[in-house]
């Protein structure tokens, strides 16, 4: 679960909820603080005020005499609306006050002035304590002074204090929420970047990443390197394979074909002739396909390295056309072959063979006695070359998957061929920054397939 | 107004509870008339027998007609007035006498009743609607601001221009002996809680008090219990000056008697203003009925103008010197050792020759 979530996501809520803790723990500090300064003016003031009632303690003809100053209860009074209770005990005689008014602990042993908290009246109270002896009658006489107050002012400052904190918390936390989506999405965007640099690459470019990258990131690049480099070693050795199997296959396939031949010349029956035809025409099918397997290793190989050949389109027309004329004179097929200026910088053999190819279909598939047209034409840095033929078109189903290896169109019955053709011709185009766009001629059927290419 | 009366009560409590001890109800008004001794009492019949007990110092004829106004919204309560004076109220409701509304204008002792924990607390819209200085703790509500004045004959003045501070005024009854002796009337605030609410917050406001309080117990000062008997002995002339009298009812008396011999003066250098006070004492029932009369009383009290009611609005309590301070501090006085030191300092200084009235 946690797992699946986006690295962002789990940035910004483990930043929030730190944030949260903080703000709780922010939240519980200041009130506390709050509550103890509270607390404190609260026990400054009684203090105050016993200290006070306690220094007019005088002894008048051996009796303890006191007198209430009226400061004493007006400045408990001034501080809060809270309920105010005394008492002077002098010995072990209550002398004034609230008789039950309980008494600090320690009043009578401990600090001069001792605080307690306590209950009197139904209420919370705090009490302060201030001790004076007084020289009376016998002896010397302990008095105690006690004054206690009721704890609803401070409660009231201190949570008035708490919520005003609780309000600050909680804008704290509302603005480090903010500033964790922030730091969550600067510190990915290093990864993003690197995420794009990775998916804006060809289908087939494995060459090594060089962009920079954070230290974290880069035990991943150096991972996805190795990956391409051994993925590209694999690809370079099956495509090796392949080339050497298609040779060894096409050199006895050589022999195979001549021997036939010669077979065919001497054969006497018309019956054993057929049969040689056959043999010939297999044996030719299968030379075409290890051709054009080793057409596509060399694709594959040296689209990886590309020459960068300056290429004039209509001389490279006229060629492939002239290699094909055989083949085409067999069924009449004539080419049209209509040429403008028109120049690219590429790969001489690969730009051929993909021509070849691209031809090669269109004889193939074309009637007897019809016509292969082939136009060359340049025009805002588009060089064209078009082959339309009178065929029967490129069928019904989805046009773009024929340039996937091994892919035939729907209606290619009855004639052999290995759908590598248009693989070879699209793969060609691509590693030169062009395409390969197939669409059905407008009048008559017939398929028009057109190299792109990016001009000189 | 008879805002304290232990020496000249009625004892109108005894003679009812001796009344109604003839009755079914012996045991219940018997045990409360022992504890409170009563100086008048009326039954305002409701619609129905809940009945709204009420304690109060403030004369019948005074509070009557805010008893009427609130049986106008609340015709089913019935109410029951008592007065009391402020010391026997106080005492009263410590006991644990069993009423659901006190009033009084002793705001010291009503103070204690709250910080002792004798009071419940209420709250309205009304109540949050008060100034700070006439509330405490949601406890303790006041809904008049009522100055101490000096009331004085002009024939004791003889022409002269009424005294505006303790100074004049001690130089005049110095200068005029003659004219004073045996002619003063001032609270006696061994009985009296509003006297003695005054006489210790003009001793602890004003160095004054005690050189007046001397002059005048050199002149036979007469005392009484409450500010009513002492304006009408200034309007019947035995009195040439009451001192500390409650104003509202000095003027209320003035009006009533057209008496433009009589002059109402407000001292310059410091004022008393008292505010009278309601509680809902602890053993209040009816505290629904209690918090609604004191929401009627500090709607009153909070009105802009004196219209025609007998106590005067709240908005005096914004004057030169303010009204006493609600707060613990009130309690100070009321410590035995302040209130015995106090007492014999006044007695020193006022009952040189004892003469108290009635």
């Amino acid at each position: 679960m946690i797992a699946r979530l986006s690295i962002g996501h789990r940035l910004t809520v483990l930043l929030a909820g730190v944030a949260a803790l903080l703000s709780l723990l922010s939240w519980w500090m200041v009130s506390e603080l709050a509550r103890q300064a509270a607390a404190r003016s609260q026990d400054n003031v009684l203090a105050a005020s016993a200290t006070t009632i306690a220094e007019t303690i005088r002894s008048e003809q051996g009796e303890v005499r006191l007198e209430l100053p009226y400061s004493a209860l007006s400045m408990l009074g001034a501080i809060s609306e809270d309920r105010v209770f005394y008492k002077v005990v002098a010995g072990e005689r209550v002398l004034t006050g609230y008789d039950d008014l309980p008494v600090p602990t320690d009043a009578a042993t401990g600090a001069r002035v001792a605080f307690e908290t306590g209950q009197y009246s139904g209420e919370a109270i705090r009490m302060a304590s201030v001790r004076r002896t007084v020289l009376a009658g016998a002896g010397p006489v302990p008095v105690v002074v006690t004054v206690a107050q009721t704890l609803s002012g401070v409660d009231a400052v201190s949570g008035q204090l708490s919520r005003l904190a609780a309000a600050l918390s909680l804008a704290f936390f509302l603005v480090a929420v903010g500033l964790s989506v922030f730091a969550a999405r600067a510190s990915l965007r290093p990864l993003n970047a690197f995420a794009q640099a990775v998916s804006r690459r060809g289908p087939s470019d494995l060459r090594p990443l060089r962009r920079d990258a954070p230290p974290e990131l880069a035990p991943l690049r150096g991972a996805l390197n190795r990956l391409m480099d051994r993925l590209g070693q694999s690809i370079r050795r099956s495509e090796d394979f392949i080339a050497e199997a298609a040779h060894r296959v096409r050199t006895p396939l050589a022999t195979v074909r001549a021997q036939a031949e010669i077979a065919l010349r001497s054969a006497e029956s018309e019956e054993s002739r057929q049969r040689l035809r056959r043999i010939i025409r297999a044996v030719d099918e299968s030379s075409r396909s290890a051709g054009q397997l080793l057409d596509h290793a060399t694709v594959a190989y040296r689209a990886e390295d590309l020459a960068r050949d300056r290429i004039d389109l209509g001389e490279l027309v006229a060629q492939a056309a002239a290699a094909l004329e055989p083949t085409a004179t067999m069924k009449d097929i004539a080419f049209h072959i209509a040429t403008s200026q028109a120049r690219v910088v590429g790969d001489a053999v690969l730009l051929e063979s993909a021509l070849g190819n691209v031809l090669d279909n269109a004889v193939k598939y074309s009637p007897d006695e019809t016509t292969v047209h082939i136009a060359v034409s340049a025009e805002e840095g588009v060089a064209r070359i078009t082959v339309t033929d009178e065929g029967p078109g490129l069928g019904e189903g989805p046009i773009e998957t024929l340039t996937e290896r091994f892919r035939r169109g729907g209606n290619t019955e009855g004639v052999v061929g290995s759908g590598l053709g248009l693989t070879i011709a699209a793969d060609v185009l691509a590693a030169h920054g062009g395409r390969l766009d197939l669409r059905n001629a407008a009048e008559g059927g017939g398929a028009c397939v057109t190299l792109v290419l990016p001009a000189d | 107004m008879r805002d304290a009366r232990l020496a000249g009560g009625l004892r109108l409590g005894l003679r009812l509870g001796l009344r109604l001890g003839l009755g079914l109800c012996v045991g219940l008004w018997a045990t409360l008339a022992a504890a409170l001794e009563v100086e008048n009492r009326k039954v305002y019949p409701g619609t129905t027998d809940r009945t709204l007990s009420i304690v109060s110092t403030a004369d019948l004829e005074v509070f009557e007609p805010y008893i009427q106004r609130f049986q106008q919204s609340h015709p089913e309560l019935t109410v029951d007035y008592t007065v009391a004076s402020s010391v026997e109220l106080y005492r009263a409701i410590r006991d644990g006498a069993a009423f659901d509304l006190a009033i009084s204008s002793a705001m010291d002792l009503q103070l204690k009743l709250a910080n002792d924990g004798l009071a419940q607390s209420h709250r309205s819209d009304r109540t949050d609607a008060l100034p700070d200085w006439a509330r405490w703790r949601d406890l303790i509500f006041a809904f008049t601001a009522e100055p101490a004045v000096v009331v004085m004959s002009s024939r004791a003045l003889d022409g002269a221009p009424p005294p505006a501070t303790r100074q004049e005024l001690i130089t005049l009854l110095r200068d005029n002996p003659e004219r004073f002796r045996n002619a003063i009337g001032t609270y006696d605030v061994r009985d009296s809680g509003l006297g003695y609410l005054f006489a210790t917050q003009e001793a602890r406001s004003t160095d004054a008090y005690w050189r007046l309080s001397e002059i005048m117990g050199r002149l036979s000062p007469e005392l009484y219990c409450c500010s009513g008997q002492m304006v009408d002995a200034v309007i019947s002339g035995r009195l040439s000056l009451a001192y500390n009298v409650l104003g509202s009812y000095a003027a209320q008396r003035m009006a009533q008697e057209d008496r433009r011999d009589i002059e109402i003066v407000q001292m310059q250098d410091f004022a008393n203003l008292m505010l009278r006070t309601a509680i809902i004492p602890a053993t209040a029932t009816q505290t629904t009925a209690a918090g609604a009369l004191i929401d009627m009383l500090l709607e009153l009290g909070l009105r802009e103008t004196p219209g025609d009611w007998p106590l005067p609005p709240l908005s005096q309590g914004t004057s030169d010197f303010g009204p006493i301070r609600l707060g613990p501090a009130l309690m100070v006085y009321l410590d035995p050792f302040n209130r015995r030191a106090f007492l014999a300092e006044w007695e020193n200084a006022l009952v040189q020759d004892i003469v108290i009235e009635p």
